[in-house]
């Protein structure tokens, strides 16, 4: 007695999809919606969230969810924003789920776009860093000396040649007043962002870590582990933007090195193996470092 | 009557249509169209959320997600603009999200040219949008209007475009009889889709479906089209009654009771048929027209029923499916084989990025169906009219 009794928490992205175990994307949703509520309309374009979770006659989804094709999120978006507000309905927001292949590559035009028109969306992009239900395809946002189908690591080849498009970055460009990243590890700190976002009307951009045991090759229990690793190591750093300015970033603890978070990823196995990996082990420190460095995630 | 330009007078009948939500991107000859909305918006003659988006693709897809949030909505595009929205179209038709396009004729490049054909709509014509080919300013104003009611059909639900020839019907200025805003209510009543983006009722769209299903979907695709073929002449019937003028029917014969040779056209040279018939009637020629008022569902019945009588068809196609023939004429030829009595019937490429067709040319084609129509044609199919031979070494 005196504890209270578990309150189950109302959800609205439920079981019934057909995400591997352990996918952090499947997690990360379920919290984005804990976090709007359900006066919602979620735009998904097509990649793994899609596919996993739109079987004709299933669905987890507890609010109205459209997919339509793979680069028109933002705009099928926009228009669901200018129907509500046509309609007067001004209660219900409008959300963008997508993969990092629709956000970072092909649907980026039409992100820009949506973010230039200041359309009333709040874009999350659930990053997992590859083409996953493609088999796991280099994108634009794979990581530097990641191993992916399209640029796999071979003898005359360490992988992904360049450093991950910094779309946070790009995207604040616009001038949008909230922008943040997150992780599926810190999932409150993920409902926390989603909330803070949804107080903003106009554009808002979030992109979440969120690790893939299949693709990126780890045991499907150690997600929330593998997702921590690569925030603590600070190759995934947490902040938001308001109005441009950085105004918080989630701190690390100790500088941990990079080794920890590649070792256990079968998509990073190369590095380990041969004489090259240590540069791009260097690389990939650097990387880091760098990130330590210019949000001050130590101190 | 009031003597306005073609693009002027479909944004008189979009405005009248009281879309909700229209998206805009330039291209010619289409921009007047969205040009003129602006205006109205600006000026708060219009209620509309207007969207100036980034691409053609956006447009499209911006007045995919307002329909499917339950808003009436129109965009309005061109040749390359076209092709750009294609993949959206087909994903909009297989959603049943019944928004209109102009989709004003242009050629497709390259070479790039901002001339008249029919090749950029004909390149959608598998995608599931109902396709209505107009013929004069006036046609085009009233056939807007009557678009909305199609695609809304809670039978039919599916995008519907009006094709314009590009500059020939939406630059020229010609006297349009408007309808009052009071009778279009009556006519098109508000856009209230049974399923919609509500959150309420949600429901989940555009699912992944495997071939447990996915054939059936395209079947009730194929379905509306084809059983909206009657709903589409009751809706044309409508129109006729309200207006007075004649829209009775998917096509429009012309002079074909006894005629023994029937040309068949779409769009605006549909004019310059008509009045070739005549001087050609008044030389003695049977001789009559055959126009396509609706391309997709595909008018064969109605067709047929003008006709039969016939011994010989040309059928003027400004569109070629490279390596093959025209579309229309592989429509027609497709339904008459094994018809018992069927015409001949003889494909020809007109008027391919804004190739002038004439009445002189109208002459040439029918003396090249007396000197085809002697020995079997399809050999030598298409037959390129204008064609300049010094191009080619
Ligand atoms: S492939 Fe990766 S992202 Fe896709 S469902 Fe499986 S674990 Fe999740």
């Amino acid at each position: 007695m005196g504890k209270k009794p578990y309150q189950k928490k109302e959800d609205y992205f439920v079981s019934g999809h057909r995400a591997c175990h352990g996918c952090g994307m499947a997690l990360a949703v379920r919290h984005i919606l804990r976090a709007t509520g359900k006066e919602v309309i979620v735009v998904t374009p097509t990649g793994c969230l899609e596919t996993f979770s739109s079987p004709y006659g299933f669905s987890p989804w507890r609010v109205p969810w459209i997919h339509h094709l793979f680069e028109n999120g933002p705009s099928v978006a926009s228009g669901v924003a200018a129907a509500l507000k046509a309609q007067k309905q001004d209660s219900v927001r409008v959300l963008v789920i997508g993969g990092d292949g629709s956000t970072f590559d092909i649907g980026f035009g039409a992100l820009s776009g949506m973010l230039e028109r200041e359309d009333d969306v709040l874009y999350i992009c659930v990053d997992n860093g590859a083409y996953m239900n493609t088999g796991g395809q280099r994108s634009g946002a794979t990581p530097l000396f990641s191993s992916t189908t399209t640029e796999p690591a071979g003898k005359a080849s360490m992988g992904k040649r360049q450093i991950k498009k910094d779309l946070p970055a790009i995207v604040a460009a616009h001038g949008i007043p909230y922008v943040a990243t997150a992780s599926s590890a810190y999932l409150r700190d993920l409902r926390e962002k989603v909330k803070k976002a949804m107080t903003y009307h106009g554009s808002r951009y979030i992109q979440i870590d969120t690790p893939c045991p299949s693709v990126w090759g780890f045991p499907s229990d150690q997600t929330l582990e593998i997702g921590r690793l690569g925030v603590q190591c600070g190759l995934v750093p947490l902040f938001e933007m308001e109005e441009g300015q950085i105004k918080t970033i989630r701190k690390i603890k100790q500088k941990i090195p990079v080794e920890s978070y590649l070792k256990p990823q079968k998509r990073f196995r190369h590095l380990f193996a041969g004489k090259g990996g240590s540069e791009a082990l260097r690389q990939i420190q650097a990387l880091a470092d760098r990130n330590i460095e210019k949000f001050g995630l130590l101190n | 009557m009031s003597v306005v330009e073609g693009s002027e007078a479909v944004a008189m009948a979009i405005k009248a249509c009281r879309p909700q939500v229209v998206s805009a991107y330039p291209i010619s000859p289409q921009t007047h169209i969205v040009e003129n909305l602006a205006k109205m918006v600006a000026d708060g003659e219009l209620d509309a959320q207007y969207v100036r988006v980034e691409s053609e693709f956006s447009a499209a897809s911006v007045v995919s997600g307002a329909s499917a949030t339950g808003s009436r909505a129109y965009t309005a595009s061109s040749s390359q603009g076209l092709l750009l929205m294609t993949e959206v179209i087909y994903a909009s038709a297989g959603m049943r999200l019944p928004f209109v396009i102009t989709g004003v004729n242009r050629t497709i490049s390259a070479p790039i040219s901002i001339q008249v054909d029919h090749q950029d709509t004909m390149s959608l014509r598998d995608s599931g949008i109902i396709q209505l080919y107009v013929e004069s300013v006036q046609e085009a104003y009233d056939t807007h209007i009557a678009a909305f009611k199609i695609a809304e059909d809670p039978k039919i639900s599916l995008p519907v475009m009006v094709c314009m020839d590009g500059w020939i019907l939406t630059h020229s200025y010609e006297s349009v009889a408007y309808m009052g805003q009071e009778e279009i209510d009556r006519f098109l009543s508000p856009f209230e889709p049974e399923h919609f983006l509500d959150i309420k009722n949600p429901k989940s769209w555009g699912s992944y479906a495997d071939d447990n299903v996915l054939m059936e979907f395209k079947y009730a695709v194929h379905q509306a089209m084809q059983d909206g073929k009657q709903r589409i002449r009751e809706i044309f019937k409508e129109l006729s009654l309200l207006t007075g003028r004649d829209y009775r029917g998917l096509v429009e014969a012309y002079r074909t009771e006894d005629a023994d040779t029937i040309v068949i056209a779409l769009g605006s040279v549909s004019g310059t048929v008509k009045e070739s018939v005549d001087d050609l009637r008044s030389e003695g020629h049977q001789i009559g027209m055959v126009k396509i008022r609706c391309y997709r569902p595909f008018p064969f019945e109605d067709i047929w029923e003008a006709i039969k009588g016939a011994r010989r068809i040309a059928v003027l196609d400004a569109n070629i499916s490279m390596g093959s023939e025209g579309a229309v004429g592989m429509d027609l030829k497709a339904k008459l084989y094994g018809l018992k009595n069927a015409p001949l019937l003889v494909d020809f490429i007109a008027g391919l990025g804004g190739r002038e067709i004439n009445k002189r040319a109208l002459r040439n084609i029918l003396q090249q169906l007396d000197t085809v129509g002697k020995k079997p044609p399809f050999l030598k199919e298409p037959n390129w009219v204008g064609l300049n031979p010094t191009l080619f070494p």
